[in-house]
């Protein structure tokens, strides 16, 4: 009836005949997945998935009519089109390989609940087209057959690489989703066992009642075929009050039991109050154990017996649950009917789990889809751009959009923040730290973490890393049958080569194992690792083309489709750069520059160099293209890219491939740095704050009309890069606020619900309202009213910028730089808004990274001997500034302003204004007039 | 300057063109390149008090005494007690030894005087129940003593017990009040500058007496100031500024200022045809011992106490009426105005006349004897061959009300009060910027790295 499903084995080749990894070898976070196929169209449809994006698909093994699909996130048809759920429910609830062992073990007395652990497995579907991360759980139920009820999660793509290469996140995500409803469905089980137990006691009461009125009636009776029922009666509801007891305790013991996987951490403060209310019920009816012990002998005895195989267990289990039930619901309420199994409606998922439980996971699994949607070039690039962005936190709040907290907390919090669904506090919780496995002895894997440079990160993650890719996957090849022992003890039959899952919890074991060793120094991207020699095996033909884009398909955005274009638009513009673009903050010999045409080189810092030492770059390179059987791309040996001023081996960056076409690779690496390239290839699939990628694109559209249509536009970008408060004055609310929200991409540190703009303001404004906002737009009135208003701004003309929108005019000090001549070129080549956005964010950053070196080089601020008088530190800093940079004067502002404000982030993180206000800074220069 | 956005209309109406001087926005001399708004009061900021090298205390209106930290701008005490506005506020400093304390005595419209400690915020000493509230206080520290101004005269010891006390005869009571040589004290009463002599009898009480009354000004007496050991000064509604000995209480100088009837009737017709008294007020004097600066109406006068002249004034130093002066160095001084900004001046030498028909007569005579004029001087204009000119060299521009007063605190700033219910710190932005960049090396250093 079902085909044998193929399973897509989460191992790897063999690879004992692999070289070591040599120091040099990538830092995973910026290793990116080799391109499949030089020349096919990355952007192409899968061809044959039914569905036209990925989902999460919530399905149960039903014992009324077997496998069903209950629901799928995002909950709405189109999303599945023509693809056939009750198919792909029963094909991923046949590949249940959790120990779904049920039953008394022999000896004890009553019915034991099982305690399973979930399991993962990747599954495919090649005719369908659709690959599934498939998540098993159990959930317990009074009425179901054995008291549990299967249940399964999975994450269904068109594309197994996203899959694979996710494995580990997704099943830190699906584990969380799990355990958060499994602590609701414990809940709700000892509510139900509560009922349950208030019954039984109610009719035994009763019976006890009758009992008692028949011994009275006199001994001819005690032996009646009456009597004997009614004896028998008695005797199974007080066995079944042992039995629901005996649940009951089960089930507050389940958090006292060793848990062996590794992703499972609970909120213990749910624990506490679950395990609370199960010691209260049990205490409640603990009292109960007394009067009828004479009783309960022979029924224990008749049990035993049943109990040795467990299939007949199962059946006497089902009867047992008609007895109970009979006499479960007190006399007056329901005379005894006994149910079949058929007839009985099934508790549904929201009744299994506390509503609340289930709600909360329902949104953790809505957010999990959210995560992961668009391809994984797109999960790459994000990916990469925020470890990026992580290492720049001094830096980050200047232009870039906020990170998120609790994406932050994913990523770095580590694999072990327990997801809380009732939202007890985070610092309620304390760390659970799974029990540590011990693997047996790992000498090299130890070696490796010993951290080379406790003081340099970036060596230490890379390390580790490098542990991660190499070391410990080798290691766990060659030791496969301890772990096996060890993880898959509870399962009593596995089968055979299908171990994906539990293989996968292995690596996440070992990697919970790195993360405890060394406390101190958890590596973030340790869950995000992408394991590129996962994909050795993969025999399908079908994962090269699997590259499935749904960046921006569903709101319709203009931006991700035309890559290409935008790599055309930029090409176009960057002749101009080059010229504007002056030498970086480092102080290498130019001779050393490499000209830049590479095909495969994606810069991080300014330039690319010549490696220091090509020899030793070489081997790791071909040990790419060794794991990477699609990859067809030549590797230029002498290209890579490297931090040139970092003396650990490890902070050279040699990266693969340029991930997302090489144009804009390469236009990336001219432009400097630019660490922000999540932006280019979707929508806003999923993160940002208050201001969110699509907003800040739509605005960056805005910004280039803006450059286009003025001509002092570089005299206003100016004015709010170096910190001088700019009012858009008008009269026309709609044009005013659509000036200001262009413009507000201008404002450095613009704060995370951008608070430092107002975007329409109609009264007089105060010097308060000058130090809180930099960009204000003012409505024109002719009134009294508007007289004030002019006053004010005649009055603190000083310290702002006026922006005319009617009269399309510009008051400002006078601008005569060339930094901005790249970003307010009206002439411009760049046509579409997000391209435009792009450019800017990569200048942006480049803007940011100079103010950081200027405000942490110490001898520019501070004299290098006690003979140096200020003036001295203050000639090298205009030296600096003037010659190394190459900044005039008024560009000096935008970094000494970019730098006061770095400074200011980094003495008061918080705000800056806890307790005193902020500084406003202004300087006297006259203003002139701009007219178009 | 801004016409182009008022679209040609007036809209700030003629007032301001009369204002003819306008530094611009170039201001290469003027070093105060950061602002911090201190927020915290809730009516008019009426008092500024240094209290050491890094706190102030401000007092207004809403009977709010606050303690700033002028360096980093927090606030660091807010003294609650006083239900009324405040009507004067002085620092006392307690020497014992070798530890020197310096707490806030306040007196307020509820009738009630107030020993504070600014470093904890305690309410030390209080006395409430006054007949009348007082005007202005006065510490003599020498005496350990202080006195207390209003309708009465209270002179206190450092525990707030009142060692003696006087009443006034006349209505208005004490305005100003100051110390003079042997154990003396001047106070201004309406016209009238009376003073008393403190003397400590033979079973160590302390009693006051009234040993002179000089009424030589003719009009109520706005400011009384100490010159120097030997002199002081006084200034009247109607222009009158009068020099006197400290030790016989005689008159030195007497300079009367006014303005020609023909100056004012040229000016726009919208104002009287005779000068406002307010316009030739003497709203404030401070000294550094060789000049005093006179704030008359909206414009400041310097005069020199060596050659008893005036050697630069700026008849509209100001749109309205100057509140507070003073005077930095020799050459340079500032003043602030109830037209919201604060104005630093230098006095320079003149090249060339810098307001070619002086607006300003100075009627002048030296007093050796003692027949007062009656009435307006005759006209005499005196062209003071040696006058310099007061040339604007910066303006802080933030307050939206009148900047009441203003504290410098040298090199950490300047703090300004005002009207419209705030404080401002105004700071050397470059300074600052250095101190910045030591605090961040420090942290980078106590971090161990970023």
């Amino acid at each position: 009836m079902i085909g044998s499903p193929d399973v897509v084995a989460f191992t790897k080749e063999d690879e004992y005949g692999q070289t070591p990894p040599d120091p040099w070898a990538l830092p995973d976070e910026f290793s990116i997945p080799l391109h499949p196929l030089v020349d096919s169209n990355p952007w192409a449809k899968t061809s044959y998935a039914k569905f036209t994006k990925d989902f999460i698909l919530i399905s149960e093994f039903s014992e009324q009519v077997g496998p069903q699909p209950l629901l799928t996130i995002p909950d709405d048809p189109k999303v599945c089109g023509t693809f056939d759920l009750n198919y792909f429910s029963l094909r991923i609830m046949s590949v249940d390989y959790q120990a779904s062992f049920v039953g008394h073990p022999p000896g004890s007395g009553y019915p034991r609940l099982s305690f399973v652990e979930d399991s993962r497995v990747v599954l495919g579907d090649s005719k369908e087209g659709a690959f599934a991360y498939v998540h098993h759980l159990t959930l317990y139920d009074l009425e179901a057959r054995g008291f549990v009820r299967p249940f399964c999660m999975a994450y269904v793509s068109a594309d197994e690489r996203k899959i694979m290469l996710q494995f580990q996140e997704l099943s830190l995500r699906f584990s969380q989703a799990s355990e958060s409803l499994k602590a609701g469905n414990r809940r709700a089980f000892a509510k139900e066992l509560q009922r349950k137990l208030r019954d039984l006691e109610y009719t035994h009461s009763v019976l006890q009642r009758e009992e008692g009125l028949q011994r009275e009636a006199g001994p001819q009776c005690m032996y009646s075929a009456h009597a004997v029922e009614k004896a028998n009666e008695l005797a199974n509801v007080e066995k079944s009050i042992y039995e629901h007891r005996d649940l009951l305790r089960q089930i507050s013991s389940y958090h006292r039991r060793p848990r062996r996987d590794p992703h499972v951490v609970s909120c213990q403060k749910c624990i506490t109050e679950c395990l609370s209310e199960c010691e209260q019920l049990l205490d409640k009816y603990a009292k109960l154990a007394n009067p009828f012990s004479y009783t309960a002998k022979g029924e224990t005895g008749q049990k035993g017996q049943v109990d040795d195989e467990g299939d007949v267990k199962e059946g006497d289990e089902e009867e047992d649950d008609g007895v109970k039930r009979r006499s479960s619901y007190t006399p007056q309420l329901i005379k005894g009917k006994s149910a079949k199994c058929f007839d009985k409606r099934l508790k549904t998922l929201q009744e299994l789990c506390d509503v609340t439980f289930y709600e909360a996971t329902v949104e953790l699994l809505k957010k999990t889809e959210r995560s992961f949607r668009g391809d994984l070039c797109y999960l790459y690039t994000r990916r990469l751009d925020r470890a990026l962005r992580r290492k720049q936190r001094v830096t980050n709040f200047l232009f870039e959009e906020d990170l998120g907290d609790d994406d932050d907390d994913e990523d770095e919090g580590g694999t072990l923040r327990p997801f809380c669904a009732v939202n007890h506090a985070v610092d309620n919780y304390t760390l659970l730290n799974p029990l540590p496995i011990v693997l047996g002895p790992e000498p090299l894997e130890l070696d490796a973490l010993e951290p080379p440079d406790p003081l340099d990160p970036a060596s230490e993650t890379s390390h580790t890393q490098g542990s991660e890719l190499g070391l410990v996957e080798s290691h766990l090849e060659s030791s496969p049958s301890d772990q096996t022992l060890e993880t898959q003890e509870s399962s009593e039959e596995t089968k055979g080569s299908f171990s994906s899952g539990k293989s996968g919890m292995d690596l996440a074991e070992r990697q919970q194992n790195l993360a405890s060793r060394k406390s101190e120094a958890p590596d973030p991207d340790s869950d995000l690792t992408p394991d590129p020699d996962h994909n050795t095996d993969l025999e399908r033909e079908s994962s090269s083309e699997e590259m499935e884009t749904t960046a921006g398909e569903d709101e319709g955005d203009d931006t991700p489709v035309s890559l290409l274009e935008v790599v055309l638009e930029l090409e176009a513009s960057r002749e101009d750069e080059c010229e504007g673009f002056t030498d970086g903050p480092c102080d290498m010999e130019p001779e050393s520059l490499v000209p830049l045409d590479t095909a495969c080189c994606m810069a991080q810092e300014g330039f690319l160099y010549e490696a220091s030492a090509p020899e030793a770059v070489q081997p790791c390179q071909t040990l790419v293209v060794n794991q990477e059987p699609h990859a067809l791309l030549p590797l230029q040996d002498d290209y890579a890219v490297g931090s040139p001023c970092s003396e650990s081996p490890a902070a050279g960056l040699e990266l693969p491939v340029g991930h997302l076409g090489d144009a804009v690779s390469r236009t990336s690496a001219e432009d400097g740095s630019d660490c922000t390239m999540s932006a280019s290839t979707g929508s806003d699939l999923g993160y940002g704050g208050v201001v969110t990628l699509r907003q800040r694109k739509k605005a960056g559209q805005g910004a280039l009309k803006f450059v286009r249509q003025y001509p002092f536009a570089m005299q206003a970008l100016w004015c709010l890069l170096s910190g001088r408060t700019l009012v858009v004055l008008g009269a026309d609310e709609g044009r005013v606020r659509r000036l200001v929200a262009a413009l507000a991409l201008f404002v450095p540190a613009p704060g995370k619900c951008g608070d430092r703009v107002q975007a329409w303001l109609s009264c007089p404004f105060t010097l308060t309202d000058l130090q809180r906002w930099k960009l204000i737009g003012l409505q024109r009135v002719a009134s009294p009213v508007g007289s004030s208003m002019l006053y004010s701004l005649s009055r603190y003309s000083r310290y702002i910028s006026i922006l005319d929108a009617d009269q399309k005019t510009l008051r400002c000090p006078p601008y005569r730089g060339q930094l901005l001549a790249n970003i307010a070129d009206h002439r411009t080549y760049i046509r579409r808004g997000s391209t435009y956005f792009l450019h800017l964010q990569s200048t942006l950053c480049q803007l940011a990274a100079k103010a950081f070196l200027f405000t942490f080089t110490h001898h520019l601020h501070l004299p290098v001997s006690s003979t140096e008088g200020p003036e001295v530190v203050q000639g090298r800093r205009l030296c600096f500034l003037q010659e190394q940079l190459g900044l005039g004067e008024e560009d000096s502002q935008i970094l000494l302003y970019l730098s006061q404000l770095i400074t200011q982030q980094y003495l008061h993180p918080a705000t800056g204004s806890s307790a005193a206000a902020t500084c406003f800074s202004f300087n006297y220069t006259t203003s002139v007039l701009y007219k178009i | 300057m801004l016409r182009w956005f008022l679209g040609g209309r007036e809209a700030q109406g003629s007032a301001e063109k009369n204002s003819v001087l306008c530094i611009g926005e170039e201001q290469p001399k003027n070093c105060f390149t950061e602002l911090q708004v201190l927020k915290g009061h809730f009516d008019i900021v009426r008092f500024l008090v240094q209290i050491d090298d890094f706190r102030c205390a401000s007092a207004g209106d809403d009977g709010l005494v606050l303690v700033w930290n002028v360096e980093t701008g927090e606030r660091l005490q807010e003294l609650r007690g006083h239900s009324q506005q405040i009507t004067a506020i002085t620092t006392f400093t307690c020497n014992n030894g070798l530890t020197s304390h310096t707490s806030l005595i306040t007196a307020s419209s509820d009738r009630s005087l107030s020993l504070w400690d600014p470093d904890t915020g305690n309410r030390v000493q209080t006395i409430s129940d006054l007949q009348s509230s007082v005007k202005c206080l006065l510490v003599l520290e020498r005496l350990c003593v202080w006195v207390s101004g209003g309708e009465e005269l209270c002179v206190w010891n450092k525990d707030f017990q009142l060692q003696c006390h006087r009443q006034n005869h006349s209505d208005t009571g004490i305005t100003a009040l100051i110390e003079l040589p042997k154990n003396c004290i001047a106070a201004a009463m309406d016209k009238e500058i009376v003073i008393y002599r403190l003397t400590y009898s033979t079973d160590s009480s302390l009693s006051v007496a009234e040993i002179r009354c000089l009424s030589d000004h003719q009009d109520r007496i706005r400011a009384l100031i100490n010159v120097n050991d030997g002199l002081f000064a006084s200034g009247s509604h109607a222009g009158e500024l009068i020099l006197w000995d400290a030790i016989d209480w005689n008159i030195l100088a007497y300079e009367h200022i006014l303005w020609e009837e023909s100056q004012a009737c040229t000016q726009a017709e919208i104002r009287l045809a005779a000068p406002k008294p307010s316009e030739m007020s003497i709203q404030h004097l401070t000294t550094n011992g060789t000049h005093i600066l006179a704030a008359v109406g909206s414009g400041l006068y310097v005069y020199s106490i060596l050659t008893k002249t005036v050697v630069a004034y700026r008849k509209v130093a100001h749109d309205s009426n100057v509140l507070h002066t003073m005077l930095l160095s020799d050459s340079e001084l500032m003043s602030c105005s109830e037209d919201g900004s604060v104005r630093m001046w230098e006095i320079q030498d003149l090249p060339l006349p810098a307001e070619p028909a002086s607006p300003g007569l100075f009627g002048m005579w030296t007093f050796g004897r003692s027949n007062k004029q009656t009435g307006p001087p005759s006209k005499k204009v005196m062209d003071v061959p040696n006058i310099r000119t007061l040339e604007l060299t910066g303006d802080l521009i933030g307050h939206s009300g009148a900047v009441q007063m203003f504290v410098s605190f040298r090199e950490n700033g300047l703090v300004t009060c005002s009207t419209d219910h705030l404080l401002i710190l105004w700071k050397n932005g470059e300074r600052q910027s250095h101190l910045r960049s030591l605090a961040l090396f420090q942290k980078l250093e106590e971090n161990g790295g970023l």
